[in-house]
């Protein structure tokens, strides 16, 4: 007798119509609460209270006075470093704190590294001041950083 | 004339290139995806610089104080002024001190508005000190330009 084998050559196959239903799920779960992550870091202050103490106080060690100026709008309006007035150009502020700088040694640690007082006026935009930090920081050569004053802190708010 | 009546399969794509993007596009998103983003608040927008880097360890015991431009202070989700802040950074503190650490062990990070007002920054900053905290960090956003 002869057995036809109708089921001959069909082939079984999954259903994949609900794992691909997950997978968009997941696809679009991600997507929407993707946020690309911006990178950021810090300019560290350490700015301890001032103490009351009348103790003699080295010339030496008297911080560089950096004054910011700002018009009623938080607009920048002047620079000045110890009194020199250096219009609004942070490369000019570099420039001064680089020949400020000079001579000390490379490897001071900077704890001994000149400090820098910033005096700014209250509505000046913070953005401003990030920039004037950044100038006296230190500046780029490449990709290696060159750095000038570590050590900063705030002079009292003006109201 | 007998007509037989043709079985017509259904025309199938082949869904394997298809469910292979898909399966990279997940991969993808799940490795860059940052559940971690606890410490930004829609209303700060970081000022650039270019010196800063991110930073290699984490710094110890962080109070993190954003400053919107109008100089309103966002502490653990509860909003401050200036004056007020200062209740903000005792309950902070009381965490620290009961860990048995100082105030002056404590990292407060700073994140300000690029807009506000340096001013109210450097009120923000006068109270922390109050609390006899010592040591600021001023957050920036990296400029790569």
């Amino acid at each position: 007798m002869r057995i036809r084998n109708r089921e001959e050559g069909t082939k079984q196959e999954l259903n994949m119509t609900s794992m691909i239903d997950i997978v968009f799920l997941l696809l679009i779960f991600f997507v929407m609460t993707f946020k690309i992550v911006e990178m950021e870091g810090d300019f560290s202050v350490r700015m301890p209270l001032a103490s009351n103490s009348s103790g003699a106080v080295d010339d030496t060690e008297l911080p560089l006075k950096l004054r910011l100026k700002a018009d009623e709008n938080g607009r920048l309006t002047s620079i000045a470093m110890n009194e020199v007035q250096l219009g609004t150009d942070f490369n000019a502020l570099r420039e001064t704190v680089i020949g400020l700088v000079s001579g000390t040694q490379p490897g001071d640690s900077p704890e001994v590294g000149p400090e820098v007082e910033i005096d700014t006026d209250y509505n000046l935009r913070y953005e401003h001041v990030i920039s004037a930090i950044t100038a006296v920081s230190g500046y780029k050569v490449g990709d290696e950083t060159v750095k000038l004053i570590e050590k900063i802190k705030f002079a009292k708010p003006r109201r | 004339m007998q007509v037989k009546a043709k079985k017509v399969d259904m025309a199938e794509g082949d869904m394997t290139p298809m469910i292979d993007m898909v399966f990279q596009l997940i991969a993808f998103f799940m490795v860059l995806i940052n559940f971690g983003q606890t410490e930004a608040n829609d209303r700060v927008v970081l000022p650039n610089s270019q010196l800063v880097k991110p930073p290699e360890t984490k710094l110890d015991f962080p109070i993190i104080l954003h400053i919107a431009q109008d100089g309103e202070v966002v502490l653990g989700g509860d909003t401050y002024t200036a004056e007020t802040l200062r209740l903000g950074l005792n309950r902070e503190l009381s965490v620290i001190v009961a860990e048995g650490k100082s105030p002056a062990d404590a990292n407060v990070i700073i994140r300000a508005h690029k807009d506000a007002a340096a001013g109210d920054v450097q009120e923000v900053i006068r109270v922390a000190q109050e609390q006899k905290l010592e040591k600021f960090a001023l957050r920036v956003k990296e400029d790569r330009s």
